[in-house]
Order: C-alpha cells, then structure tokens, then sequence
C-alpha cells in the first residue's frame, strides 16, 4: 500500500511515491504519477483517498498558479506550505480531505525544504519524512543512513535502499515508483523504478 | 485512544521569585511513531507572555495562529501588549466558541503581570480556567508531571534555581511516558530578560 517519503540534501530535495492505484485488494495501475509539480520549483507528494488526492492537489496547484498571476512573484515553499496547511484545517472541520503531502521546494534565499502536512493538517519542516506503510522502513533506514547535506548520488542511493526494503519487507509493497527532484534549476522528473510494466492492450 | 493523545506533549509552566519558566518536550509523534524530534508547542506571544499549547498539533497550530492574530489586533487598537489575565480569557473565548466541537488542546499560559507578577494558568479544552500559584502541568506526561513538580517545586526560586528544577521535572516525566520526550525547550522569563534553552535528554 501506498509509500511517499522525501529527504533534502545539498542544494536539492527529492521525494518519491509508489505509482499504484488500488482500490480495495484490485491494482487498476502501476504508473500513476502521484507527485505533482506546483510550478516551476516545488513539488507536492501526496497519498490517500485517490479521489481527494488529484482533487486537492489540483486546487492547491492552480491557486499557486493564481497567485503568482496576480502578484507577479511566485509563493516561496513556505508560504505554499503554510496555504496548504490553511486549507487542509478549514476543510477538517467540515468536509475533511484524506490526503497526507510532503511539500518539496526550492527557494533562492532559504534553499532546499520539505515539508510534512498530513491530512489533520499538522505542519512540520522535516529534513526527512514519509507516509503510509512504506515509512515503517523508509524512515528507520532513513534514520540509519541519512546525513545533512548528502549529494544526489547518495541521496537516489538511499531512496533505492528504502524502495528495496519495502518491496522485500512489505506484503503490501507496490511494485513501481517514481522519484523527482527540486533544486535551482527547478523540479523535474528524475527517474522511474520499475518491476512491473503495464502491458499495452493489444490493437484489435 | 484519545485524540488529545495522538500525537503525544508535555507541557509545564513554573512561578519564581519575579519569574517565570514555561517547558516543554520536542516530540511531534502520530501515535507510536515518532514524525519530527524539534517541534515548538511554546510560541511567544510578547516579550512577557507566553503560551504552550498541548494536544493535538493541529489544532494547536490553528489555534496559535487566531491568537496570534487576535493580539496583534489588540496591540493596534489599545496600543500597549496584552496582560497575561486578559490574554488568558481571550483563550477560553476563544476555546469555548467552540463549545461542542472543541480544539483538541489543553494550553498554558504563563507571564509577567502588573509590577512583574508571575501568573501561570491552565485550561481544559473548552477554556474551563484553572489558575495556581506554584506550578500548572498538561500533556500526555501530565500525571507524571504532577508527580515530579509536586517534588521538586520550592516557591520563590531564582531564575538559575528554577531552570534546574523545571527542566529535571520535565526530563524525569518524559522518560515515564512514550508519547513525548526527545528532549526539551525551555524558556525562563524574568522582568529584564528572556532565556530560551534547548535540552537533551533520553533521545530514543
């Protein structure tokens, strides 16, 4: 079932998600892409109810938009955080989305950041998080082999390590996953790990 | 399980001679599992005020956020800082609007009166007051703190003398319980100065 977890290194953040899409014990996809980019620069990871993810990551993302036609300057990852937070908490006491982020950015002043905001709205600036059952390993790895300021090598190198673990530990464990990076160039994809590829339908 | 436990505090504030230390642990937990280990629970509200707010995370975010909010609106329109009685009856208001869906969280509030009067005091979740005139506890370690303090605690200590004793009350509470610890912060407040102090303690 569902992994997310991020870490900031040296000058970039890097965020990873499993890319199944299940609904009770049925897998109806292995490459749904569940980090979305905010814009240019900041990246948001989410899991829970697949129905509140794409809705509120999509509203989250074209408010960011908005703002930034608006006033001309683009939120800094705080400030997207902090809006993300505003909503998710006004939303809990009336209709609450399931939906748990990890905000990764990237700021000229401040750096690299990653931000913890689960679905209670409960904001926190991590250096390392993760959420679903794949964090009851990522994070213990994580905990053992993260340092401040690693490098993108070391970085991937321990997101394969947690990636491994889960589908060797996991009953549960998806089989795909995609992983992105943040830094002053901006977000982008950075790869895929797969073990199960969707075979296209064959062409009547 | 309670939600006041879910993410696991413990927050305690002391009265000295013309002083006054508020304490709490760093641990930002989801039930058992430890998410952060540099939470702030204590925020500033002036330079002789100050409130911790135990419980849920979320709600104790939220909730700082309004108070923050609604002291500044007071500092504008009376021009001078809010006085610790005042500020605490904004916080039952404030908590007792929301008579029956309540912000999940216990406060502390602790400052400097009227000619440096200490004044600590806390609440329920609904902003039932409780003032004392040696020391106010509440968390999830509360009972164990009740323990410790009762102990420890001398009326009209010095500033030094007082940052011992509330910071090993803390340190010794934590250990008895899982859901906080991972170190303390502690904030000694006396009319001319303001000491922050971050602890160690058990760190697992």
């Amino acid at each position: 079932m569902e992994c997310v977890f991020g870490l900031v290194g040296n000058g970039f953040a890097i965020v990873v998600a499993d890319t199944s899409a299940v609904n009770s014990i049925l897998v109806h996809k292995s490459n749904e892409d569940k980090i979305m980019f905010l814009d240019s620069h900041k990246l948001i990871a989410a899991s829970g109810e697949p129905g509140d993810r794409v809705q509120f990551t999509e509203y989250i993302q074209k408010n960011v938009a908005l703002y930034q036609f608006r006033n001309g300057i683009p939120l800094t990852t705080a400030a997207a955080a902090n809006f993300t937070r505003g909503e998710l908490a006004t939303a809990l006491r009336k209709n609450p989305y399931s939906v748990n982020v990890l905000l990764a950015g990237y700021d000229k002043e401040t750096g690299p950041s990653l931000y913890y905001i689960d679905y209670i709205a409960t904001l926190h600036k991590l250096e390392k998080g993760a959420f679903g059952y794949g964090s009851y390993f990522s994070l213990s790895l994580m905990d053992r082999h993260f340092h401040s300021g690693m490098s993108v090598e070391e970085a991937v190198d321990l997101v394969d390590k947690c990636i491994l673990e889960i589908r060797s530990r996991l009953v549960v464990a998806p089989p795909n996953y995609v992983i992105k990076i943040v830094d002053k160039d901006g977000a982008r994809e950075y790869a895929w790990r797969q073990s199960v590829k969707d075979t296209p339908a064959p062409t009547a | 399980m309670s939600i006041f436990e879910y993410n696991g505090s413990a927050v305690v504030a002391m009265v000295g001679k013309n002083c006054f230390a508020i304490g709490s642990d760093r641990r930002l937990g989801v039930q058992l599992q430890t998410i952060a280990t540099d939470f702030q629970r204590i925020s500033k509200i002036h330079d002789k005020l100050f409130i911790g707010l135990s419980g849920l995370a979320s709600d104790a975010q939220t909730l700082y956020q309004r108070l923050v909010f609604r002291h500044k609106l007071y500092q504008l329109r009376e021009e001078r800082d809010m006085k610790p009685e005042t500020f605490a009856s904004l916080v039952s208001a404030l908590l007792y609007e929301k008579r029956f869906g309540p912000y999940f969280c216990q406060p502390v509030i602790a400052g400097l009166g009227d000619e440096d009067k200490p004044f600590i005091c806390t609440m329920d979740s609904i902003g039932a007051k409780e003032l004392a005139k040696d020391f106010v506890v509440a968390g999830t370690a509360s009972e164990s703190l009740y323990g410790a303090c009762e102990s420890m605690f001398k009326p009209d200590l010095e500033p030094e003398e007082l940052f011992e004793t509330i910071s090993q009350a803390l340190l010794s509470s934590v250990d008895r319980d899982c859901l906080s610890g991972w170190g303390g912060h502690v904030y000694v407040v006396t009319p001319t100065e303001v000491k922050e102090r971050i602890l160690k303690g058990r760190m697992d």
